[in-house]
């Protein structure tokens, strides 16, 4: 059996408890709004850009400590990445947390989240944020986990 | 050995470890597990019976057919139907009440006309209304729900009107628990000549319920809810009222002769049972009822309503676990929140735990507004469970509560 501690690492409870980017991108230039209809979990995610450069991403809504986690950690990562390189993370992201690949080219801070991979039901939880981020950058207001 | 044990004992699926803990399985408004005597009995119709039904003239098939109608006339027996053919075979709940959305309501219903629910509705007793006011102009009308997670009655009368064409509720709720009082909520309907629909999913696997007395228009059922197999379900309808209705499926089986000038429908209920049904689900539902008949309701209303008192104070006595929508008339259904613990983690922990609880909306979004929610935890019992499992789940929410609350 998959260890728990694994996947509530310390950093994980940390910034689900204390998040530091939860609030409203200003100014705002992209907005997106994801949704987990499977838990109810609402995360709204606005950016800031500049010359397609991240300066800022803040987030805003319910969700339980792993989508909390992972946007705060999404936020604080994306800061000062261009679009193109924020797409590359996510890519990679999304195969670590499916268990289709690793966290070698990853940002470190992002690693805490490879024990997801041993909670199948749970990778919804740690890539709302991001799929709401990508959408968001794309011009896409509205994003579902379905 | 004690008679909990010797429950227990008739369920394979509950005797197993998740890790190294004992399945503790408090998830029965999900779906129920099953005893082997259904098991049996399935395995028993592909093993010796398979065959399809109502028009082969070997053994075979007339075995199965029999079988397939005997699960009829057990399920009639156990609604107290007043005969089999107001039984009709569908895959659950849900297709119960689309089959009456569509082939009752869909045609009679027009601009002005309103349908009335309320806001404890499952998604499947609000979605096909609103497709049906969609297609027909008519209205949804919602009543409203106590704090205490009961029906508020009064705002259920006042939106019952002369433009009240039909009537659907849940007997009991599917995120709460409430039981419902459908016998008075009925003849309310009817006194505004409306048609009751009762959505009974979460209601004949936990107590009783009689058509005679209750005098409903048509129930839902849900086999699996009620220790039968899944894919299979019952519409019950008052005859007179089936018999007017068209069909809302064609196919073989549900036509008495066709040609390509005119088809004749054939008779209630095979009309609304077109193609091979599932005719494995019926007989495991056949042996379903069987078991809770030799059970009795009133040793498992007895069971579930001390479990449920049980298992109220051990979440009570927890810091920081607060009870959602904990009325006086309740099956045993226990939906909490854990203070500063989202319930996704608090599932996850519990899992870990051998615990196996529903975390989310419970597909009761509006239900879950209402409380200004966006999802909760629920223990469901089932006559299976005992105190022990409850302690569990008590200890589990405790060490939710160390790791992240």
């Amino acid at each position: 059996m998959s260890d728990l501690r694994e996947l509530y690492l310390e950093m994980v409870t940390d910034h689900a408890k204390n998040p530091r980017h939860r609030g409203k991108a200003n100014p705002c230039d992209c907005i997106g709004t994801g949704n987990n209809p499977l838990c109810g979990d609402k995360i709204v995610v606005t950016v800031q850009l500049q010359n397609r450069i991240i300066e800022s991403v803040k987030f805003d809504g319910e969700g339980c400590a792993i989508s909390t986690a992972s946007a705060d950690l999404m936020a604080e990562v994306l800061i000062g990445k261009s679009v193109e390189e924020a797409k590359k993370i996510f890519k990679m992201f999304h195969e670590l947390v499916a268990g289709e690949g690793t966290s070698d080219n990853l940002p470190n801070k992002l690693a805490v989240f490879s024990g997801v991979r041993e909670f199948p039901m749970r990778v919804k939880c740690a890539t709302l944020a991001w799929h709401t981020v990508i959408a968001a950058l794309d011009g896409v207001e509205d994003v579902t986990t379905e | 050995m004690s008679n909990t044990q010797i429950i227990a004992d008739s369920f394979p699926a509950l005797h197993q470890t998740i890790g190294d803990k004992r399945l503790v399985y408090l998830d029965s408004a999900a779906t129920t597990q099953k005893p082997q005597c259904v098991i049996d009995a399935i395995t028993s119709y592909y093993e010796h019976d398979n065959a399809n039904i109502h028009r082969g003239v070997h053994t075979l098939s007339m075995r199965a057919t029999t079988a397939y109608e005997n699960a009829r006339q057990s399920v009639a027996n156990l609604l107290q139907a007043s005969r089999k053919e107001e039984i009709i075979f569908v895959r659950g709940a849900t297709e119960a009440i689309n089959l009456v959305a569509q082939a009752f309501a869909r045609p009679i219903l027009s601009v002005g006309d309103e349908i009335l629910i309320t806001e404890m509705e499952h998604h499947s007793n609000i979605v096909p209304w609103q497709l049906v006011c969609e297609q027909t102009g008519a209205s949804l009308k919602v009543a409203k729900v106590n704090d205490d997670g009961s029906l508020n009655i009064d705002s259920f009368k006042e939106l019952l009107t002369e433009d009240t064409t039909i009537v659907a509720f849940a007997h009991v709720s599917n995120a709460i628990g409430t039981i419902n009082p459908i016998r008075e909520m009925c003849a309310l309907a009817r006194e505004v000549g409306a048609i009751s629909v009762v959505d009974g999913a979460q209601a004949v696997g936990h107590i009783p319920v009689s058509m005679s007395d209750v005098d409903c228009d048509f129930y839902a059922t849900s086999g699996h809810k009620m220790f039968g197999p899944t894919g299979i379900g019952c519409l019950y309808g008052k005859h007179a009222l089936l018999e007017e209705m068209e069909p809302w499926q064609g196919g073989g089986d549900m036509i008495l002769s066709v040609s390509f000038e005119e088809t004749t429908w054939n008779n209630v209920p095979f009309k609304f049972e077109a193609g091979t049904p599932n005719i494995a689900g019926a007989i495991g539902l056949g042996a379903a009822v069987k078991w809770i008949e030799s059970f009795g309701y009133d040793t498992m209303i007895q069971q579930e309503q001390e479990l449920l008192a049980y298992g109220r104070d051990v979440l009570r006595s927890i810091e920081g676990v607060t009870l959602i929508g904990a009325s006086e008339h309740n099956a045993g259904v226990i939906a909490f929140t854990v203070a500063g613990v989202h319930p996704h983690d608090v599932g996850t922990i519990l899992d870990h735990e051998g615990v196996a609880i529903r975390t989310g909306n419970h597909c009761a979004e509006p239900l879950m507004r209402r409380f200004n929610l966006s999802a909760t935890c629920r223990a469901s019992i089932c006559v299976y469970n005992t105190r022990k499992d409850l302690d569990h789940l008590g200890s589990a929410v405790q060490e939710a509560i160390r790791m992240l609350g």
